[in-house]
């Protein structure tokens, strides 16, 4: 059998990304050569971005399940069970290489990918977060870059209306060539009507809904799965432009017909658009499809079947409907003025058909080219341990306040209202924490429950020791739900990693995994969802191994949620967890004494859990007024952050002894969260009881004042300033 | 109190209103699509806030033109009560229910934020439960919330106690510090002639339950309840 355009060379193969031996793969499944409509179904089925090829391995050994979960991993988005019949929906994803190229779109698009892989199972999404990796902030780009991602998130969350309500931003000369742009929404369904991708019944239609089809993004994933090198900007078309007006549209008349009985499956078209979704629907009903692409709707002419099945074109959805509810499908979608179009049916033949302009330009068997994907052991390296560095080995500052004043003013740690005033963090009127806290608490509408959600990674922790960083990620992420008095129920990941070819980032991505799996078992917070982003290199030049943890807890009464903000005068703080006064890899490390060397804070996921279980309980018995996860900067920026977060009230720490006291402060040691009280004693007490370890380490005062020593403090009002000013000033370009 | 909301393709604040609208009057809200130019007789019709068509060419502009608006103008000039809360007062600007129109911010920047408004009467349907001169904090959440007008409709608007709703700094007073969007005499709210047609940037709407943020704007809607009911 021939096809059209049936004279594919090796060389086209490779230039689409595949190797010579999958090239091979490709022949033998077909029994002949690929046309070119199959070479590029081929191609972007097999790119690491659709195949996972280097990860899968991996991505197995990591906890999937719990009572708690309805669908693990290999859907669109993960699901739980929070009860009362209802479920979470959540899923983060990264959209890196598109937002390095055009920041405004590629983060727009991401925000709009999240969301349909999340409506897509019939949640109605209630909260976006991100989390964002930027460059030095004194190189050229990096102000551009952050302007373009935080204008397109906010462009794209705010139009469709759904509040982003927390995130993360690092600044490292490691993403200089390679920012990092991952978006991640948390949506609500009943829980006995999520729907899945699997297509059933032979002769079904298949519909098209959504935008139109154009030749915008084709590509996407195989660009996704490459290193950059110089002239990237050259590949500005593979990114896809986002318009949030029509996925709202396309959110509400999903929701509508959802609530009907009318879809078997839905998937929706993102990365490989058409090509992954057909694939996906047809392949896990385990029946063939038959598309006639002359039926799709496209907003440009003369468009090839090529293009057709690549395009990223974004707000696009593709159903499998019952067949007697075509017509009432049909009424709501062009109610809500969007295409419907029946492109083609299911068949029994196993096979993926797709005919145009009369004639068939491509027939694969679907079975054979998912199950024949390739999957890689890349070979990795362990990476080398670094030195545990002694306090006494680490510079003494000149000043503790001044200190202070210098890490909560640093790119790192300075304050991101800059960021999050430009995203409606307020619509829905259920933000109950608004961004700046641990983590953002959320209302479940119409009842006493909430959410907790918050996106983490430390990728310096990562760097030097990757089985750490990647257990202090999940650890991090379950804290910070932790301090706000919310159960953790699961996690989504991000893994974002430079060239998987390359044992000693492959060996990066073996370790974070191993850590994260250590983690996720020992605090009973499993995986339901993820992203894997790899080739996150330019000119050889790797991002740090960030693998990016979206936590999500559940409140059951909502009035019990702590914040972080002080709430009175002499009260007392107390501070859960061990300090020895780690600064390997610490804030101040690399901001006073300006080195990033050392082990990182080791991980105790016994320690972890009993503080972090003994804290939520004081929390839920409404023994604590305020409550905060202690992590960069350690300390003293934990307790200037609780400070700055109220109004007019200063905390005075009476820590003598400690020595060296700056150790103490500004050392990250792990599972520690510091907490205001006027049930001081007992809280000691009971901790003594439970295991943990528990100090009083302060009070609370009225003068708006940080007591570090009694020889040493500072004004809040400077540190105000200091903490406020770095961002909005930055991004004016002083 | 009965009340409609009309929805355009892209309005997204209509469920918050509809929240507000019923923790004030207990009624549900009857929700109007924005083809449909004939709705039951109401007390209160809400244009509310979103992106109506994307706020493509221009926010407000298209949903100007929408079916519905035909019979909001009829209705509002007969007297019924109409509340246009951001997009809804760029909506009622641009089909002039309202004078002025709302340009980009002076920042260029969305603005999520709660502000201070200052209430510069409570002689409206929509101010009766303020005392003038009284502060309240209201959060914003838009692009185009830069209302213009040229002096001589400011000073009418002025002069006829029409400017409802003020942006100020924390002590209360008209500074540029206060007034984030850049907007005219730091004009959030006017009314038509009428004083029935009220249009204004913030979200009362996001500030009428303890646990997200405050009840600065619950007297807004007791008092639209008390006067209509």
């Amino acid at each position: 059998m021939t096809l059209p355009n049936a004279t594919i060379s090796l060389e086209q193969a490779t230039e689409h990304g595949l190797s010579e031996e999958e090239y091979t793969s490709i022949l033998q499944i077909l029994d002949r050569e690929p046309s070119l409509t199959e070479l590029g179904i081929f191609s972007s089925m097999w790119s690491e971005h659709c195949s996972y090829k280097s990860s899968k391995r991996w991505l197995k050994t990591l906890p999937t399940e719990g009572p708690q979960v309805i669908q693990g991993p290999g859907e669109n988005a993960g699901v739980i069970d929070i009860g009362d019949g209802q479920a979470v929906v959540f899923k983060i994803e990264s959209h890196n290489h598109p937002s390095f190229i055009e920041p405004y779109q590629g983060a727009a698009t991401g925000v709009g990918g999240i969301l349909r892989d999340v409506f897509t199972m019939g949640a109605r999404p209630i909260a976006n977060l991100n989390a964002l990796r930027f460059g030095d902030p004194d190189h050229p780009k990096t102000r551009h870059l952050v302007a373009g991602v935080v204008a397109g998130i906010g462009g794209y969350g705010n139009c469709i209306g759904v509040p982003t309500v927390a995130g993360e931003v690092n600044f490292h000369a490691a993403y200089n060539g390679n920012i990092l742009v991952n978006a991640m929404t948390v949506g609500l369904a009943p829980a006995d009507r999520i729907f899945l991708s699997a297509a059933a019944g032979t002769g079904n239609p298949v519909i098209y809904v959504g935008a139109k089809t154009g030749r915008d993004g084709i590509h996407g994933a195989t660009m996704a799965s490459a290193e950059f090198s110089e002239g990237a900007e050259e590949k500005r078309p593979t990114v896809q432009v986002g318009d949030p007006f029509t996925e709202k549209l396309l959110l509400e008349a999903c929701l509508e017909l959802m609530a009907e009985d009318a879809i078997i499956a839905i998937q929706d078209m993102g990365a490989a658009g058409l090509t992954s979704s057909a694939v996906e629907m047809a392949g896990k009903g385990g029946l063939g499809m038959a598309l006639d692409l002359d039926a799709v709707p496209v907003r440009e002419e003369a468009m090839t079947a090529y293009e057709i099945m690549l395009s990223e074109s974004q707000e696009r959805m593709l159903m499998v409907l019952k067949p007697e509810a075509e017509a009432q499908a049909r009424a709501i979608f062009e109610r809500w003025g969007l295409d419907f179009a029946v492109i083609g049916r299911l068949t029994t033949t196993g096979r993926l058909v797709i005919n145009k302009d009369g004639a068939v330009q491509a027939d694969i068997p679907i079975d054979p080219m998912v199950d024949q994907s390739p999957e890689y052991d890349r070979p990795w390296e362990v990476t080398p341990p670094q030195e545990i560095l002694a306090t006494k080995d680490i510079p003494e500052p000149v000043s503790l306040s001044q200190s202070l004043a210098i890490l909560i003013a640093c790119p790192d740690l300075a304050s991101r209202r800059w960021i999050w005033e430009q995203f409606d963090h307020l619509i829905m009127n259920d933000t109950i924490v608004r961004p700046g806290g641990d983590a953002a608490v959320v209302r479940v509408r119409d009842t006493n429950k909430a959410l907790a959600m918050t996106v983490d990674c430390t990728p310096r922790y990562c760097v030097a020791d990757p089985e750490v960083g990647g257990a202090q990620a999940v650890a991090e992420a379950w804290r910070n739900l932790t301090a706000t008095g919310a159960m953790p129920l699961a996690l989504t990941n991000n893994m974002n990693f430079g060239n998987p070819e390359r044992p000693r980032i492959m060996g990066q991505f073996v370790g974070c995994i191993a850590g994260m799996r250590a983690a996720s078992l020992a605090l009973n917070f499993p995986v339901v969802s993820g992203n894997v982003s790899l080739y996150n290199e330019t000119d050889g030049e790797a991002i740090l191994p960030t693998p990016v943890i979206g936590g999500v807890g559940v409140l059951d009464d909502v009035s019990k949620h702590a914040t972080i903000a002080l709430k009175g005068a002499d009260e007392t703080l107390v501070l859960i967890g061990e300090t020895i006064g780690w600064l390997g890899q610490s804030v101040y490390l690399r901001e006073i004494a300006s080195q990033e060397v050392g082990a990182p804070p080791p991980i105790d996921l016994d320690t972890e859990k009993a503080n972090g279980d003994f804290v939520r309980g004081l929390i839920q018995d409404g023994r604590v007024t305020a409550c905060h996860d202690i992590s960069d900067g350690g300390i003293a920026v934990a307790v200037a952050e609780m400070a700055l977060a109220a109004k007019g009230l200063g905390v005075a720490l009476t820590l003598s002894g400690d020595a060296p006291l700056y150790g103490f402060l500004f050392g990250e040691d792990q599972a520690r969260y510091l907490l205001t009280t006027s049930d001081a004693s007992a809280i000691v007490d009971k901790a003594g009881t439970a295991g943990v370890s528990a100090r009083i380490i302060g009070k609370t005062t009225s003068d708006d004042r940080l007591t570090l020593r009694p020889d040493d403090s500072i004004s809040l009002d400077v540190l105000r300033l200091c903490h406020e000013g770095w961002l909005p000033a930055y991004m004016q370009g002083a | 109190m009965k009340s409609a909301i009309i929805v355009f393709p892209g309005t997204n604040r209509d469920r918050d209103m509809a929240m507000a609208i019923k923790r004030a009057s207990g009624q549900e809200p009857h929700f109007v699509w924005y083809t449909e130019t004939e709705f039951p007789k109401v007390d209160l019709i809400v244009v509310p806030g979103g992106f109506a068509y994307g706020d493509y060419l221009r926010a407000g502009a298209m949903a100007a033109r929408a079916p519905a608006m035909r019979t909001v103008v009829e209705r509002a000039s007969a007297g019924v009560a109409v509340l246009g809360v951001c997009n809804g007062f760029q909506v009622l600007t641009e089909i002039g229910l309202l004078q002025g129109a709302l340009m980009r911010n002076a920042g260029l920047k969305f603005i999520c934020r709660n502000l201070h408004i200052r209430v510069e009467t409570s002689a409206s349907l929509f101010t009766a439960g303020y005392q003038p001169g009284q502060c309240i904090s209201v959060p914003v959440a838009h692009n185009d919330g830069n209302y213009v007008a040229d002096q001589t409709t400011l000073d009418q608007l002025e002069g006829e106690d029409r400017v409802v709703f003020r942006y100020v700094d924390a002590d209360g007073e008209t500074t540029a510090q206060g007034n984030t969007n850049g907007s005219a005499r730091s004009i959030a709210g006017i009314l038509d002639a009428n004083r029935r047609v009220l249009g204004f940037m913030p979200h009362p709407e996001n500030a009428t339950d303890p646990a997200v943020g405050g009840t600065d704007g619950q007297a807004l809607f007791d008092g639209l309840v008390k006067a209509l009911s």
